[in-house]
C-alpha cells in the first residue's frame, strides 16, 4: 500500500493501546461531505462490537449551504462506553474536520488535548477566507494545544485510488471513507461491517464499492505505515442487559411503535401529514409499510393532514398526525375539533428550536406549553413525551392506547435531538405486546353519541356503515347523552368539565412517577422529554462523587401522576432542567405552589451532563 | 342498489331546521333529500360533511352519518372519511366562503386528486352566517357591511377555479329549480370521481334576488341555457335561441330561423377542451345565457382507489407485514445472558 505523501519522520515502536471506559468523537465537513454517512457508519461497527451508544447528528437547514462556508458545516457526534450511555456526549476527544470551516465551527467545543484530524487539503487561502480565517491555524499556534494530525485527505485519497476508472469528482468523494479507516484504526474497530455495506449499498455499481472500500482501507493502511499516533483507544463492549438490539433513530422507532398500536388494536393506521423538517422522517417511515396496511396521506398542509386523520378516525381507523411547533400552530383549531368530537387522534410534535422558523434543524423543549394550552378555549388534551430515541417506540404505543381508550386527543411531544439520534433499542417481545382492546358500538338501542362510560367518560365510537347508529358529530357544543346541539348555559359548564375531567381521569390509567435513588430528602432532579439522558449521567457522576441526589422523569405531562404533588413535597429542592425558558417549572408551580429550581438552556443544543451537574453539586453543597 | 322502500323522510332529523324563512337552502335540502332517497343510498352508508357558514348546518337535517367540521376544510375530513372507507357515500356541503376563500386551497387540491365524493358548493354570493360581508364570488363594487363603499375585490369564478384545478365533473344547478337540481345530483353522485356542483342559492336577508333573472320562472327560460351533452346549445321559452361561434372562442347567440338552423350551433361536449368550457364557465346574462347542467363529465384516477391498489400491489409483493419481521430486521446483535461482546 502506498504511504506516500506522509509528513510522519517518527521511528517504528510498539503500538501502545490504551484502554478507556468511553469517548467522544465528532466527524465535521461541509455538507455535501458525507458526514453523516460516515458516522452512520461508526455507528453501526461501533453497535456490531457491542458497545452502548448514542449519537447525535448536527446538520445546517440549507441542503447545500456555499461550499467551505460555516453555514454548510454538517456534524456527527457519537459517544460510545464499555459501561451505559445515556447522551451522545458533551465535548468530543476527538475532531475529524473536513475543511477549514469545519475546524472553525467545532474547535471551541474541545477540550485542551483532544485529538483533531484535519484535511490540509482544504486549508488552502480560498478556504480560510470563506471559513473567515486571517491566518492559517495549522501555521499560527493556535491549535498548540490540542493534539493536530495533517493529513493530506484529498491527495492520499486520489493516490489510493488512481487506478479506479472514475472521475476525479468521484474519487474525491470518496475522502471521508478515508477519514472513517483513520478512525476505525484509532479506536480499533474492524472495517467489516462498513466494507459489507459498500457491497450492498453500490449494489450495481463495482466502481464504487472499489473506490469506497479502497479509501477506507487506505486509511487504515496509512496509520499503520506511518505510525502518525503514537498510541491508539481501545473501548471494550458493554455490558448490555441480554437481548437483542437493533441501532435505531427515533423517527424509526416512533413509526414502529405506531406500527404496533395498529397490529395490535386491529385498526388502519391513517397518518395525514406535510413535509416539515424534523418530523417529515415518521412520513417516510410510514409509507414503507403499505404492506401493513398503512395509508399515508401527504397533504396540501397541515390543517388539512389533521383534518384527514380526524375524517379517518370518524371511521374506525388509528388516525395520526405529525408535524413541528409551525405545524402544531396551524392544526390547533383541528385538534380543539377533536377534543369536541371526542374522536381518537395522535398529534406528533417533533419540537424544534423557535419561535417561528426559528433554527429548523435545531432541538428545543418549548412546545410544552403549546401542547398543554395551545389551543383556544378550554380544550384539553393528553400530552405525552418521549425521553430517547428507543423510547419513541413505546411512547407512540402508549399514545395510541390512551386515545383509543378515552376518545381525545393525544399530543405527543419528541423532539430533533431524539428523532435523529440514535442509540441501541433492545427488541420488544411483540407476542407479548399488550394488545389495545377497541370496541366500535354497533347496537342501535342502546346508542347515543355521547352517552359515556362511567368508569373514563369516553363516548362511544359508533363507525359510519352501521345500521341504526347514525349520528351528526361537529364543533358546535353537544348536548351531554343525545349529542344534539345545544346552546344550553349549563350543559355548557358541564361539558367544559366533562372533558376536563376525561382527560384528569386518565391519570388512573398510567404509571405513577418512580424515583430513582432516596424517595425523600434534599434534591431531586426532575426532568421530562430528551433531557433524560444528560440528568441521568449528571446524577450518576454526581452520586459516585458523594452527593445525595434523586431523580425522577416525567412522561406523562398532562394529566401528571397522580403521586407527583406527594414527591415534590418530600424533597426540599426540585431542580428542573429543561431545553426552554423554564415551561414544566411554571406549570409545576402553578399546579402544586412548590418553588422549583429552573435550569434552562435555549441554544438549539441538548444540555451537556457537566452543565446539570453542576448545578446539582451547587444545590447539592447550598442546602 | 335502488330501495323502493326509502322516502325523503327518512332522511329527515328530528332537529329543527333553522334557516331564516325563505332562504333557498330549504328547497335545495328538499331536492337532496328527495334524491337521496331515489338513488336509494343506505342512510348508514352515507356520510355528510361541512365546514362553518349556513350551508354547513346541513348534516344536522339529514338522517346519515354527519360531520359538521371547521371554516373551510370539509374537504379535508371528508377525504379522510372516504380513504379510510371507500365503501362510504360521502358528500360534502359548503358555501362560497367556505369553498372559495377560507377553504380554497383544500377545494383545489381535492379536485386535484378526484377523491370519489361530491362537493356541493352553495353560492350566494354573500356572507350570511356573520352577517352580510362581501364573498369570494361578490360582483365588484358590491356594498355590504365590510364594503359600504364598494368592493375592490374581483370575484371568483367557481366554474372556472375548479376546472383549472382538474375537476373531472363540474355542474350547475339553481336551488328552487327542484328537477334541475335532482337531475344534477343525480349525475354527480353517479360520476366516479369528485363531482363538484356549484348550486345558486339565494340568500333572502343579505343578497336578495342576487340570481333573480336566472331563478325567477318567467325570466328564467330566457336567462338559462340546460346543458345536454351531444345537443346543440338551445335556449329560451320557445326553445329558439341558441350558441354558435362567431370566430374560434367567440361565442355569440342567435335567433333560430330567420336563416339560422340548428346544425350550426355548439354542441355541448362533456369532455371538451378547456378553452371550449372555459368559454361556458364565462358566459352569463345578460350578453349570455347562464349554462346550468353538467359542463364537463370525463373519466380520470381516484386517490382513494389508487392508495388501496397500492396497499394490494405492495402487500402482494412482499407478502403481507409481519409485525416480528420488521422489529427484528436491520443490523441486530443479540447480547447473551453473560456479557456484551456477541
Amino acid at each position: 500500500m502506498s504511504v506516500e505523501g506522509t509528513t510522519s519522520k517518527t521511528p517504528r515502536r510498539p503500538l501502545k493501546i490504551e484502554r478507556r471506559e468511553r469517548a467522544v468523537i465528532r466527524f465535521a465537513g461541509d455538507s455535501g461531505d458525507g458526514m453523516q454517512l460516515t458516522g452512520g457508519q461508526f455507528t453501526a461497527t461501533t453497535a456490531a462490537v457491542g458497545n452502548d451508544l448514542a449519537t447525535l447528528p448536527d446538520f445546517p437547514a440549507e441542503i447545500r449551504a456555499p461550499a467551505g462556508t460555516l453555514a454548510g458545516v454538517s456534524g456527527f457526534q457519537i459517544q460510545f462506553a464499555s459501561e451505559a450511555v445515556f447522551t451522545p456526549g458533551d465535548a468530543p476527544d476527538a475532531l475529524v474536520a473536513m475543511n477549514a470551516a469545519a475546524l472553525r465551527a467545532n474547535i471551541g467545543d474541545l477540550p485542551a488535548h483532544s485529538i483533531v484530524v484535519v484535511n490540509v487539503d482544504s486549508f488552502k487561502d480560498i478556504d480560510l477566507r470563506k471559513a473567515g480565517y486571517e491566518k492559517n491555524p495549522l501555521e499560527d499556534g493556535s491549535l498548540d494545544s490540542f493534539r493536530v494530525f495533517k493529513v493530506e485527505l484529498t491527495r492520499l485519497t486520489r493516490a489510493a485510488l488512481k487506478e479506479v476508472d472514475l472521475p476525479t469528482q468521484s474519487i474525491d468523494r470518496c475522502k471521508n471513507f478515508f477519514a472513517l479507516g483513520i478512525m476505525y484504526y484509532l479506536y480499533r474497530r474492524p472495517i467489516d461491517v462498513t466494507l459489507n455495506w459498500f457491497a450492498e449499498k453500490f449494489k450495481n455499481k463495482p466502481k464504487l464499492i472499489q473506490a469506497n472500500q479502497l479509501a477506507l482501507r487506505a486509511g487504515v493502511a496509512f496509520c499503520e505505515a506511518t505510525e502518525v499516533f503514537d498510541h491508539v483507544y481501545e473501548v471494550p463492549a458493554a455490558e448490555l442487559e441480554p437481548g437483542t438490539y437493533r441501532n435505531i433513530s427515533g423517527s424509526q422507532a416512533l413509526a414502529l411503535g405506531f406500527l404496533a398500536a395498529s397490529q395490535k388494536s386491529g385498526l388502519r393506521l391513517f397518518q395525514g401529514s406535510y413535509p416539515i423538517t424534523p418530523a417529515s422522517e415518521l412520513l417516510h417511515e410510514l409509507s414503507l409499510y403499505k404492506n401493513f396496511g398503512v395509508v399515508t396521506f401527504q397533504a396540501e398542509d397541515e390543517i388539512a393532514a389533521v383534518g384527514a386523520a380526524i375524517g379517518a378516525s370518524f371511521t374506525g381507523a388509528l388516525g395520526i398526525t405529525s408535524s413541528s411547533g409551525p405545524g402544531i400552530a396551524l392544526k390547533s383549531e383541528f385538534v380543539g375539533l377533536a377534543t369536541m368530537v371526542e374522536l381518537p387522534l395522535v398529534v406528533v410534535d417533533v419540537q424544534r428550536a423557535g419561535p417561528s422558523t426559528g433554527m429548523p434543524t435545531k432541538t428545543e423543549q418549548a412546545d410544552l406549553l403549546q401542547a398543554v394550552y395551545g389551543r383556544f378555549s378550554e380544550s384539553p388534551c393528553i400530552v405525552l413525551a418521549i425521553r430517547s430515541p428507543a423510547d419513541s417506540f413505546e411512547m407512540a404505543y402508549e399514545a395510541c392506547r390512551l386515545s383509543l381508550t378515552h376518545m381525545t386527543p393525544v399530543m405527543l411531544l419528541s423532539d430533533g435531538f431524539i428523532a435523529n439520534g440514535t442509540e441501541p433499542w433492545k427488541l420488544p417481545d411483540v407476542a407479548a405486546l399488550e394488545p389495545i382492546d377497541v370496541k366500535f358500538h354497533t347496537d342501535p338501542e342502546s346508542f347515543e353519541p355521547y352517552r359515556r362510560n362511567l368508569e373514563t367518560l369516553a363516548r362511544p365510537w359508533a363507525l359510519p356503515g352501521t345500521p341504526g347508529c347514525e349520528h351528526r358529530l361537529g364543533g358546535l357544543e353537544k348536548s351531554d347523552g343525545s349529542g344534539n346541539v345545544s346552546y344550553d348555559a349549563e350543559n355548557h359548564e358541564k361539558m367544559v368539565r366533562l372533558r376536563a375531567e376525561k382527560v384528569e381521569r386518565v391519570a388512573d390509567d398510567i404509571p405513577e412517577l418512580d424515583v430513582d435513588g432516596p424517595q425523600k430528602g434534599k434534591l431531586l432532579v426532575l426532568g421530562w422529554g430528551s433531557t433524560s439522558g444528560a440528568i441521568t449521567s449528571a446524577v450518576r457522576r454526581a452520586r459516585s462523587d458523594g452527593h445525595v441526589v434523586s431523580q425522577a422523569h416525567l412522561s406523562y405531562l398532562n394529566p401528571f401522576p397522580k403521586n407527583l404533588g406527594d414527591v415534590l413535597s418530600r424533597f426540599e429542592r426540585v431542580l428542573v432542567p429543561e431545553i426552554n425558558a423554564g415551561q414544566l417549572a411554571l406549570l409545576l408551580q402553578g399546579r402544586f405552589l412548590k418553588k422549583i429550581d429552573s435550569q434552562t438552556k435555549i441554544q438549539g443544543l441538548p444540555f451537556g451532563t457537566n452543565e446539570i451537574l453542576d448545578r446539582i453539586v451547587e444545590l447539592s453543597e447550598a442546602s | 342498489m335502488a330501495q323502493t322502500t326509502l322516502t325523503k323522510k327518512d332522511f329527515q332529523t328530528d332537529q329543527e331546521v333553522r334557516w331564516c324563512p325563505g332562504c333557498g337552502d330549504y328547497a335545495i335540502l328538499a331536492s337532496a333529500q328527495q334524491t337521496f332517497a331515489d338513488l336509494g343510498i343506505e342512510r348508514h352508508n352515507m356520510v355528510i360533511v361541512s365546514g362553518i357558514g349556513c350551508a354547513s348546518r346541513f348534516p344536522y337535517y339529514v338522517d346519515t352519518y354527519g360531520f359538521h367540521t371547521i371554516h373551510g376544510r370539509a374537504p379535508a375530513v371528508a377525504s379522510g372519511i372516504k380513504i379510510a372507507n371507500p365503501e362510504l357515500s360521502v358528500w360534502i356541503v359548503a358555501g362560497d366562503g367556505d369553498a372559495f376563500s377560507i377553504g380554497g386551497n383544500h377545494v383545489i387540491h381535492l379536485l386535484r386528486r378526484n377523491i370519489d365524493l361530491n362537493l356541493l358548493v352553495f353560492d350566494n354570493r354573500i356572507y350570511g352566517l356573520t352577517k352580510g360581508q362581501y364573498s369570494p364570488t361578490s360582483e365588484f363594487g358590491k356594498k355590504t357591511k365590510s364594503t359600504p363603499y364598494g368592493s375592490l375585490d374581483r370575484p371568483f369564478n367557481p366554474v372556472s377555479v375548479v376546472l383549472g384545478a382538474g375537476a373531472t365533473f363540474v355542474a350547475r344547478s339553481i336551488d328552487i329549480h327542484a328537477p334541475h337540481l335532482k337531475r344534477t345530483l343525480k349525475a354527480a353522485d353517479g360520476h366516479r370521481g369528485t363531482s363538484f356542483v356549484q348550486i345558486f342559492q339565494n340568500c333572502n336577508i343579505f343578497n336578495d334576488g342576487a340570481f333573480e333573472e336566472i331563478r325567477e320562472k318567467k325570466l328564467r327560460d330566457n336567462n338559462v341555457l340546460e346543458l345536454e351533452h351531444g345537443e346543440p346549445l338551445i335556449f329560451g321559452k320557445n326553445r329558439d335561441r341558441g350558441i354558435r361561434w362567431a370566430g374560434p372562442g367567440v361565442p355569440e347567440v342567435v335567433e333560430l330561423g330567420k336563416g339560422v338552423s340548428e346544425d350550426s350551433l355548439v354542441i355541448h361536449d362533456e369532455r371538451g377542451s378547456m378553452g371550449y368550457l372555459m368559454t361556458l364557465a364565462g358566459m352569463k346574462p345578460p350578453e349570455f345565457p347562464m349554462p346550468i347542467g353538467v359542463l364537463r363529465r370525463i373519466e380520470a384516477r381516484t386517490l382513494d382507489a389508487g392508495i388501496h391498489q397500492q396497499i394490494e400491489e405492495v402487500s402482494a409483493q412482499k407478502g403481507p407485514g409481519e409485525l416480528e419481521k420488521i422489529i427484528y430486521s436491520g443490523n441486530i446483535w443479540t447480547v447473551g445472558p453473560v456479557v456484551g461482546r456477541r
